[in-house]
């Protein structure tokens, strides 16, 4: 019999939507305007008229904002205000019939998908008394960037949604909103948390601890398997609300609610919009005389659209090119509607009508639950137009949504789109997969996945089932997006194998009801962890094992990190994940490698020197290594003395080469974690290393040399340590050059990270000291998992042809990773081997087999599914450009290696002329001046000139070696949401920060600025901006900034007071204070690593490197945005 | 003498072939799964150069016994195989690098060209023998 516990990770309790996820507060929600969602493939697409554009009235100008005028002074143009009002092909009737069916992908799930294709599986089945979260995971810092829970009013089913919804016998009890926001209090015990105020459960409430006389059926094994409390223990807290994990936000309810036509413009758009209001009212009015119905499949994409760039508050919005370049007035202004409203608005068909619809307003509409499936699934797959609306780059400035660049949905009937993966998990370039690779080739975009597997969730359903049911032929792992032929049958999505669905699947212990196996968990989650059985090992799980090898030359001492480190390991020592058996060694080395005899029972740590480098041997094979629990006062008495140990030292080599020999001697039989600290060039014995950085070539225009490894030797160890499952975690602590393109091997094959902190000293460098410790304690107390392996599936017709990240590829799709942590990101490109004609939708799988580090084998399996499409427009409209960015950076970091700098940023070029003329010539119908872009794609040039002026691939700016050898690691290895900062930074104005629109979490206010364009147009001396470039933050104070902002944020009465490397905000009692360190703290709280924070002034020694993040204007080496632009089009147009 | 240079290329092209057919079965064993990277590449590694020589020393017989059409035919492969083995970046293992065999389709690429090795190895085969037993009727 099987049994399935669920209980989340990390559990947070009753929250807020995912992402990073507190729900905007009811304010900022009816400003959001949205954009309804028509069909996409109105046969003749017509670009002009989705291009007609709202007439702005005069109004618009009085944006607050005084007019931009980033290129040449000129007339100001007609506006062409995009954000606002962004014309758009609607569909009001929603009932219509389809007359234009995509062809693709109309049908949801046809065929014997029988049992999720109607019924929207019940969110809140999960909420059955078998959901407990776990809330003693020991990750303290671990929950800020991790899903939130499901907010209270998204998650929790209203009660008008269940009558809607049609009768599902059986299931009827799981529609009890057991809703979060009225969980109580954590009960004391698992059997209290079983009376549920549900009735069925009443009487059936289960004691957790398998008893004498509870029948077979009952559910003693729901104790939480895994995680920390032991089975039997049945103190469970916060037991049933956790609402089950949807990724999406939950389909029903009030907030999301009906089709575009139903929709009605925010009065926040105000008077311009007037104009265009006329039609969709008058829809709005027909369809309202529906009556009310519950929510339209299709609020889900509108609510995650990547498309819009959604106006902020009112009057800040509109702000867009006032003037345009002389040459371009001329060819652009016939596009430009002069009048308030353009005839062709006027005279459009109604179906066609350019609304201009604003978000999604929280009342209901017209809904699924009275729509045929078909229909649903019909609006929803004839994808947004928004995503192709056609922008014209040269024209439009203000691309950027005001908040972060939400991940495009893909077109999928709404039930499977409800159970996908999170975007913050599985990613894929292309949201709608090509049909064929001739097809992918037209498109010219890169396909390709991007995986962030082990990120630290706050739900993750785990089941502990002794038979893990898994395709006989592919052994793909069963997954929402299979169908059942019938109850005794499942066909793989990957292979289309029909399989036997085993007895013991046929008992859902969720819902406790025998015969549904389509409403197992494993059915219902897309992300979801098993505990595996032995036939999963091959050999007992390994305990956690912690080797530190600690540099302790004469410069190491003199950057003072021995004490650093020794201070944080003894403050976490005891957060170290791990079990009773954890293993914890040290190593030290400079010339000679230092052992420390730790046995139980020695009086002091016993120092064994060996100085026979050349020939590695370990002094006492069983001792080094010890336990830690019983070895933690000679542990801790180790790190306290260890820094004054050798304080004195006159030894200036480094064997490092040597000291991973012994390291990999040591952790060989068990496998484990080995950190490396190191502070210069490996000089001495074995895998010593030569300077090859030229000072004088720093800024050279010409190819960078030396960006590969000039030995194989820390490759070849990397290959040994990952066939023992060890992985290699390396910090460089240097200020002069170290190799890292050699060094960084042993941390890339062996899959452990690299941590770089340049030019660290302990006196000279504080905010550096400060990063590497909130650095360590991350590093140190994270979520870990041993002796890993991943094996990415595909559907049958796509593979996969290059990996990027840091691993070691032991067969065509099995990484092979000692160590997986939670930072670590993957990406993957893809290739259509075989035409995929027949198919409507394609699976990956990504399944992450590891030993936790409380010495379980755990399996997490992620399941992406994706429509197929056939023409180019809907690959167009599916394209996701951050993703796209990152897998490109992944790409040209190893052409840079392989080839050369210079081709990796000819290539990236090409990529974005490529993209946008494929656009151009495949997909406009009718050409039109300018640089047009579709809508999703709209900001891909920018990203594209970011990557090209990113430390990586920069030329002319000098930029050392290392750090940029550091910043393609971190390229290739960082989850995009990280990398994507890097790339891209992000730029606050913060002295005027306010309320309004503000984030709620946990009773903090977080004000909300709006993201601007990376352009010193936008920098004032009158203001204080905030630059947050992933691992470093920038606050510049301008020079006649607000004395208000001085006084009560930096605490300083002038500008002229604010000291020189000012790099924590001061504590002040004040309103300003707590809203600018509310804002700095969240944005610290979304990743994980420690930012740094940088007081920059106007005469700062950083300003170069805050200027140069300012990566639309132009500098010595590199275009402006415009001029790249201008290239762009300049190479399209050939 | 003649015979001579050929009977020896003939056992020369014959080691070739086996080690071409060798290098197809490794490394479809590798495509398949049935062995690792790590095994693959350390396997083919140690006959690159036993490979290298076998053709270089096949194109030096036909230089010195001057069959110029013959020497032609195995020139570029020879050079083929040594500009391989010279471009090598440092950092990597051999020819045939594990953590880079799975990348940018390069199993592919190394599958095909030992296809074409083997291919163009038959057919020197044939003409050595047909050479060899010219030859040997002349004598």
């Amino acid at each position: 019999m099987s049994t399935a516990g669920f209980n989340s990770q990390n559990g947070t309790g009753p929250g807020q939507a995912y992402s990073n996820g507190p729900s905007q507060n009811p304010v900022a929600i009816q400003q959001l305007p949205g954009v309804s969602y028509g069909m996409t493939h109105q046969p003749p697409y017509n670009p002009m008229q989705a291009k007609a554009p709202v007439a702005p009235g005069p109004g618009l100008y009085h944006s607050g904002y005084p007019p931009v005028s980033s290129y040449q002074p000129g007339p100001q143009l007609a506006s062409y205000s995009t954000p606002p009002g962004q014309p758009l092909l609607t569909r009001p009737q929603i009932a219509g019939p389809p007359l234009h069916t995509p062809p693709q992908s109309a049908s949801p799930s046809p065929g014997p998908r029988m049992p999720l294709a109607q019924a929207t599986p019940p969110p809140p089945a999960v909420s059955s008394s078998s959901y407990y979260s776990n809330l003693q995971q020991p990750q303290p810092n671990a929950q800020p960037w991790q899903y939130n829970p499901v907010p209270a009013p998204m998650g929790t089913p209203p009660p008008p949604n269940s009558m809607s919804s049609p009768p599902r016998g059986p299931v009827a009890n799981h529609l009890n909103p057991p809703s979060s926001s009225t969980a109580p209090p954590p009960p004391p015990s698992s059997s209290t948390a079983y009376s549920l105020p549900q009735q069925a459960y009443g009487s059936h409430s289960v004691t957790q601890p398998p008893g004498p006389g509870i029948p077979p059926t009952s559910l003693h094994g729901y104790n939480q398997p895994g995680v920390a409390p032991p089975p039997m223990n049945p103190a469970v807290s916060l037991s049933y609300s956790m609402v089950r994990p949807t990724y999406g936000p939950p389909p029903t309810g009030p907030p999301l609610s009906g089709p575009p036509p139903t929709m009605k413009p925010t009065p926040a758009t105000g008077p311009p919009l007037a104009n265009v209001i006329p039609p969709p009212l008058k829809a709005d009015g027909t369809i309202a005389g529906n009556g009310p119905q519950s929510s339209n499949s299709y609020n889900h994409v509108d609510n995650k659209m990547g498309g819009l760039p959604p106006p902020g508050p009112p009057g800040r919005h509109l702000s867009h090119y006032p003037s345009l370049p002389p040459g371009y007035q001329n060819t652009a202004a016939p596009h430009k509607p002069t009048a308030p409203v353009h005839p062709a608005m006027q005279a459009a068909p109604q179906p066609y009508s350019q609304a201009n619809q604003p978000y999604q307003q929280p009342h209901s509409g017209p809904g699924q639950a009275q729509l045929s499936p078909s229909l649903a699934a019909l609006s929803l797959q004839s994808s947004s137009p928004e995503a192709l609306r056609v922008v014209n780059l040269l024209q439009d400035r203000n691309l950027l949504p005001p908040t972060s660049v939400p991940a495009p949905t893909p077109c999928l009937p709404h039930d499977l789109q409800k159970v996908n993966c999170s975007p913050e998990v599985f990613r894929c370039t292309l949201t709608s997969i090509p049909q064929t690779q001739s097809l992918l080739n037209k498109a010219k975009m890169p396909l390709g996945l991007l995986l962030h597997p082990f990120k630290d969730l706050s739900q993750l359903p785990v089941v502990t089932s002794s038979t893990i049911v898994r395709c006989r032929s592919c052994r793909t792992y069963i997954n929402p997006f299979v169908s059942f032929l019938d109850q005794r049958k499942w066909t793989c999505n990957l292979c289309y194998r029909v399989n036997d669905v085993p007895e013991e699947f046929m008992y859902n212990p969720v819902s406790r009801s025998y015969g549904e196996p389509h409403k197992r968990p494993e059915v219902q989650n897309a992300t979801i962890e098993f505990i595996a059985s032995s036939e999963y090992m091959l050999r007992p799980p390994q305990p956690a094992v912690y080797l530190f090898i600690l540099d302790v030359s004469h410069n190491a001492v003199e950057t003072g990190y021995l004490n650093v480190f020794c201070q944080s390991l003894l403050d976490n020592i005891n957060a170290l994940p791990g079990d009773s058996r954890t293993k914890i060694g040290f190593i030290t080395f400079d010339s000679t490698i230092h052992f420390y005899n730790l046995q139980e029972g020695l009086s002091q740590p016993q120092m064994l020197i060996v100085s026979d480098i050349e020939d590695i041997f370990l002094p006492t094979p069983d001792s080094l290594l010890v336990n830690l629990n019983e070895c933690k006062e000679l542990v801790q008495d180790l790190l306290k003395s260890l820094p004054t140990l050798f304080e004195k030292t006159m030894e200036t080599q480094s064997a490092l080469g040597s000291a991973l020999q012994a390291a990999f001697k040591l952790l060989s039989p068990t496998g484990g974690r080995m950190s490396v600290f190191q502070t210069q060039l490996p000089n001495l014995g074995v895998g010593a290393l030569q300077s090859r950085e030229d000072p004088n070539q720093r800024a050279s225009a010409k190819d960078i040399q030396h960006l590969s490894p000039a030995t194989d030797f820390y490759k070849k160890l990397a290959l040994d340590c990952s066939g023992q499952h060890i992985a290699v975690d390396l910090f460089l602590l240097s200020s002069r050059y170290c190799d890292l393109a050699s060094l960084g091997c042993i941390s890339r094959y062996s899959a452990g990270s690299v941590h770089y902190y340049p030019s660290y000293h302990q006196q000279h460098n504080p905010a550096q000291v400060e990063r590497f410790q909130k650095d360590l304690k991350r590093y140190l107390t994270r979520k870990i998992g041993f002796e890993a392996v991943m094996r990415i599936r595909c559907t049958k017709g796509l593979s996969i042809h290059t990996f990027h990240g840091n691993f070691f590829v032991r067969s065509t799709d099995l990484l092979s990773l000692p160590n997986v942590n939670p930072d670590a990101g993957f990406a993957v490109q893809m290739s259509i081997e075989e035409n995929l004609n027949d198919m409507q939708v394609v699976s990956f799988q990504a399944a992450l087999l590891y030993t936790s580090s409380k010495g379980e084998r755990r399996i997490r399996v992620h399941t992406l599914c994706l429509p197929v499409v056939n023409s180019l427009s809907d690959i167009f409209a599916g394209a996701d450009m951050q993703a796209m960015t990152g897998l490109l950076a992944c790409m040209a970091v190893d052409r840079s290696v392989s080839a050369s700098l210079s081709d990796a940023r000819d290539a990236l070029t090409n990529a974005a002329i490529d993209s946008l003329s494929s656009y151009r010539h495949s997909v406009l119908t009718i050409q039109q001046p300018g640089l047009l872009s579709p809508a999703c794609l709209r900001l891909f040039p920018l990203y594209v000139l970011a990557l090209l002026k990113q430390k990586a691939f920069r030329t002319g700016t000098s930029t050392r070696l290392d750090e940029r050898v550091f910043a393609m690691c971190q390229l290739k290895y960082q989850p995009l949401a990280y990398a994507m900062l890097m790339i891209h930074p992000a730029l606050y104005r913060i002295d005027d920060l306010t309320d309004e629109g503000a984030l709620n979490i946990n009773d903090r206010t977080i004000p909300q600025p709006r993201v601007l364009q990376l352009s010193a147009e936008n920098l004032s001396t009158e203001a204080a901006f905030l630059m947050d470039a992933g691992t470093v933050m920038y606050l510049r104070v301008g020079k006649n900034c607000n004395p208000i902002f001085l006084n009560q944020v930096l605490g300083v009465p002038s500008y002229a007071a604010v000291p020189d490397n000012l790099y924590l905000l001061p504590e002040l009692d004040t309103a300003e204070s707590q809203r600018t360190r509310a804002f700095i703290g969240w944005l610290k709280d979304q990743r994980p690593f420690f930012p740094t924070l940088h007081v920059i002034r106007d005469e700062s020694q950083l300003k170069p490197s805050f200027m140069q993040n300012l990566i639309e204007d132009r500098t010595e080496s590199a275009l402006s945005y415009y001029e790249f632009l201008l290239h762009l089009q300049q190479q399209i147009s050939k | 003498m003649e015979a001579a240079v050929f009977i020896l290329s003939l056992v020369d092209c014959c080691a070739l072939i086996f080690l071409s057919v060798y290098f197809i079965i490794t490394l479809s064993d590798l495509e398949c799964d049935y062995i690792n990277a790590r095994a693959c590449c350390s396997k083919l590694n140690k006959w690159v150069i036993p490979e290298m020589i076998g053709q270089c020393l096949s194109t030096v017989l036909m230089l010195v016994s001057m069959h110029w059409f013959v020497f032609l035919l195995n020139l570029p492969v020879a050079a083929w195989d040594i500009y391989r083995y010279l471009k090598v970046p440092m950092g990597n293992m051999g020819v045939f690098d594990p953590t880079e065999i799975h990348n940018r389709g390069q199993l592919k690429s190394h599958m095909k060209e030992a296809m074409i090795k083997l291919g163009y190895h038959l057919l020197c085969f044939f003409i050595y023998l047909y050479n060899m037993i010219l030859a040997l009727i002349n004598d």
